[in-house]
């Protein structure tokens, strides 16, 4: 039977604070990112119609792609939790890289994006050559993607970095069907870096699209 | 015997013990150094700004100079001073002991965030020795973004920091407070600091991380030029001013809660009574924690707000009072037929009482619109809100500092000092800062480095008032540190008050109970009724 | 596993009928339309592959209060930009 870490007497309460400080984690996210919405709320309100120039300028079927990519990185996830649950840590293994691979592959697919904005000036403050009367307003929509997509891909790196080391872990059967919590708040962390693209896909990718 | 052979304080005795411990109990040391180091150095700031206002005209410093020097006070006394203050060193030291638990849930992480105060004060000095920002402490945008020439981003960075640091410890007291208590120890039974200390980290979580946004946008766009807040590109400052507020209102209040919980267990141990109305006590500590999140426009009233939005904020303030003034009378009930000891921590308390409950009801004559259009940017705003910080918080917190002395160092400190030093204080203050309530209400713009001959006379006894408050908060530095050295032997509980700190020695071993207390009675259990 | 799996499904599913639905031409029922999908999808997410049901009940306070809060602010924002009379229009 493992031992609890320090301050705790029992696995039972060592499990539910890295439940809970995880859960707390996740609160604090959701403000961070709430500004973000909030602030895109305000200004579409403002601009309606800069905002549906600028959310054309997004690529839809790869939004959705990459959507895609990271619902099946979270099912993977959730699989690889039910594996180490019943004592399959070698298949968790597997699934966790699989699940990182994901998300790189989002990073790349998204890094493709962000090259095509740059080369077709769609950039404010790097490269913006859009022009005419709306361009001031267009470029408060792309300020906002940028802002929210960028601080989303630095939780996706965080994310695959942390999916390699908890990998790594399960690889070396750290984790038994009792007693897995690093694995459990690594992967809440995971599922709430898709829960913000979630959000993220429908309010800059879709925008006006009929 | 006084003292345990070994306590958390022999455990080791080098530099490198220190910088690398777990200790809930050094951790906090660690802090309060720290936090003394910013209060000096924001004390400085002040007693500058103090010294160029002795006279009408700007015969210290240009108006430059003077700007920089009334934001780095800010800033300083804000993030690096009032904000960690109590929670940091008294909650992160006795939060623990109160609870009967070991240490907080995350140790490592508990160190990691001093780390990080570090980090971000090492940021904002750097900005003072590069020569400083002048926006003010609000850092307000399109000022911030396009006009000043100052360190903008390197203070922001700083501040984007050390609010990383408040999140952590906030989530270390929410998770402790829920999974470590001990056995017996329930909900109600918490002690009322305990219970301040949940609801400052729940404000600390769910305000911080707006503010580390908000300032990651003005820096984005300072660097890149882009205009959410910029109206000249379709933006809005008044959005800035939203986010800003959203988290900075609610940062009083982590001021504030910390303080009443000190209160709180100062007078209960000093009157040797139950304090009155426990539960509605807890109540308006959470109440205070959710309804702070709901007044930030009367910030904005003055600066285009809608009108419509600036009448809801304003009965939102006015609702706010109500859950402050129920823990007033609650102090003040408690006292009825107690048996009262006037110590030094006593006479802190009694400030607060007076100075907070003086702080809040001027608050009232700021949270009415129509007052508040005379009265915003005018020294009243600025007396106004250090009764709250100063006569409030940081009274507390030297009161919490003086109560709580013995059980962090086994020492007691001279009662006389530290008696005169707090009367000093609430003269000191009072001096400072009810001239300024004066001066505001008769038309005194803040920040403004020089002013009309009229208002002499008021600024002159602000800074002589300023004078005895630095002293007052020299003194203690001198004879606490003196006991440290030669101060009398404190037992477990030299002032015969109740809660599972007092059942420990002084000053308590690592682990910080010989077996784990079992909790059989509510908290404030003293003999008298 | 099963419940995951279906919960997968679901999830393209969602995926897919939002990129269908946003191509048609509904007027404000794109914004109303895409946003309950994407709150869909998030509850799933929360539900099946978070376990917030599992959880202590303090992650679920943890989770009420993140949102709750978030709420608070854009109400209150809101609030101020959507009452607001233009100086024009006197």
């Amino acid at each position: 039977m493992p031992e609890p870490a320090s301050p705790f007497d029992d696995l039972a309460q060592q499990h539910e604070a890295a439940q809970l400080g995880m859960w707390a984690f996740l609160a604090t996210e959701i403000l961070f990112f709430g500004v973000l919405f909030t602030g895109y709320t305000v200004m579409r309100l403002l601009w309606p119609d800069a905002f549906v120039a600028g959310s054309r300028h997004t690529d839809l079927p790869l939004g959705a792609i990459e959507t895609g990519v990271l619902l099946t990185s979270s099912f993977t996830a959730a699989w690889a939790l039910q594996a180490v649950k019943r004592s399959r840590p070698r298949e968790a293994g597997w699934l966790l890289l699989f699940t990182a691979t994901m998300g790189v592959a989002f990073l790349g697919i998204h890094g493709a994006e962000y090259r095509h904005d740059y080369l077709s000036g769609v950039i404010p403050g790097i490269r913006y050559d859009e022009v005419g009367d709306n361009a001031p307003r267009e470029a408060l929509f792309f300020v906002l993607y940028y802002v929210t997509t960028g601080f989303h891909a630095l939780h996706v790196l965080i994310g695959v970095v942390l999916l390699c080391i908890l990998a790594r872990l399960a690889f070396r059967g750290d984790f038994l069907p009792e007693n897995h919590a690093p694995l459990e708040v690594g992967t809440l962390y995971w599922h709430l870096v898709d829960i913000v693209w979630i959000f993220v896909f429908p309010l800059y990718y879709q925008v006006g699209r009929a | 015997m006084h003292r345990a052979e070994s306590s958390y304080l022999t455990e080791g005795s080098t530099l490198a013990s220190w910088l690398t411990t777990h200790d809930h109990k050094r951790i906090a040391i660690l802090y309060a150094v720290a936090i003394t180091f910013f209060f000096f150095l924001g004390g400085i700031a002040a007693a500058l700004i103090r010294l160029e206002l002795a006279t009408p005209h700007g015969d210290l410093m240009s108006a430059d100079t003077y700007n920089k020097t009334f934001t780095f006070h800010g800033v300083v006394m804000v993030w690096f001073f009032l904000i960690p203050s109590i929670p940091n060193t008294l909650g992160n030291f006795l939060l623990p002991l109160m609870i009967g638990a070991r240490d907080v849930a995350f140790p490592r992480l508990n160190l990691f965030s001093w780390y990080l105060y570090l980090l971000g004060g090492l940021f904002t000095v750097t900005c003072l020795l590069l020569g400083g920002v002048d926006t003010g402490w609000t850092f307000y945008t399109p000022f911030s973004t396009l006009f000043s020439n100052t360190h903008v981003v390197l203070a922001v960075v700083g501040v984007f920091i050390v609010g990383f640091s408040s999140i952590l410890t906030g989530l270390n007291f929410i998770v402790t407070i829920h999974t470590l208590r001990t056995e017996g120890m329930t909900w109600l039974r918490l002690p009322l600091f305990v219970w301040s200390m949940y609801g400052v980290s729940l404000v600390m979580m769910l305000a911080t991380p707006v503010l580390a946004m908000t300032l990651s946008l003005l820096a984005i766009e300072r660097l890149t030029g882009v205009g959410i807040f910029d109206p000249s590109l379709g933006g809005d400052p008044l959005l800035f001013q939203h986010f800003f507020w959203f988290y900075s209102h609610p940062a009083v209040y982590i001021m504030v809660l910390p303080s009443m919980g000190v209160v709180s267990e100062l007078i209960t141990a000093s009157v040797r009574r139950k304090i009155f109305g426990y539960r509605f006590m807890v109540y308006s500590i959470i109440g205070i924690a959710v309804v702070g999140f709901l007044v930030w426009g009367h910030h904005m009233f003055v600066a285009g707000q809608s009108m419509y939005a600036s009448i809801v904020f304003s009965i939102l303030s006015f609702i706010i009072a109500v859950p402050s003034a129920i823990k007033v009378f609650n102090w003040t009930a408690t006292l009825y037929k107690g048996d009262i000891t006037f110590g030094a921590p006593m006479i802190y308390a009694l400030g607060f009482v007076g100075l907070f409950m003086l702080g809040g009801l001027t608050g009232l004559f700021l949270a009415a619109t129509a007052l508040d259009v005379n009265l915003t940017d005018t020294y009243f705003v600025v007396a106004h809100f250090h009764y709250i910080m100063v006569g409030g918080a940081v009274m507390a917190y030297l009161g919490g500092i003086h109560f709580w002395w013995p059980k962090i160092t086994g020492r007691l400190y001279s009662e006389g000092w530290a008696r005169f030093a707090a009367i000093l204080m609430f003269l000191g203050f009072n001096l400072t800062f009810f001239p300024q309530f004066l001066a505001g209400a008769e038309g005194m713009p803040r920040r403004y480095y020089r002013y009309p001959d009229e208002y002499a006379l008021l600024n002159v006894l602000s800074s002589a008032g300023a004078v005895l408050l630095a002293a007052s908060y020299l003194l203690p530095v001198g004879y606490l540190l003196w006991s440290m050295r030669f101060g009398e032997r404190a037992g477990p509980d030299p002032w015969g008050a109740k809660g599972l700190e007092w059942e420990t020695a002084s000053p308590p071993p690592s682990h910080n109970f010989e077996r784990p207390p079992v909790v059989t009675d509510g908290p404030y259990a003293y003999v008298h009724p | 596993m099963k419940t995951q799996a279906w919960a997968f499904v679901a999830l393209l599913a969602l995926l897919l009928l939002s990129v269908w639905l946003a191509e048609l031409r509904l007027g404000a029922l794109n914004v109303v339309a895409s946003l309950a999908i994407a709150a869909a999808k998030a509850g799933i997410v929360v539900m099946v592959f978070m376990n917030l049901r599992q959880g202590h009940p303090s992650t679920r306070l943890a989770l009420v209060c993140g949102l709750a809060w978030v709420g608070i602010m854009m109400a209150l924002t809101l609030g101020d930009f959507l009452s607001r009379v233009s100086v024009a229009a006197h």
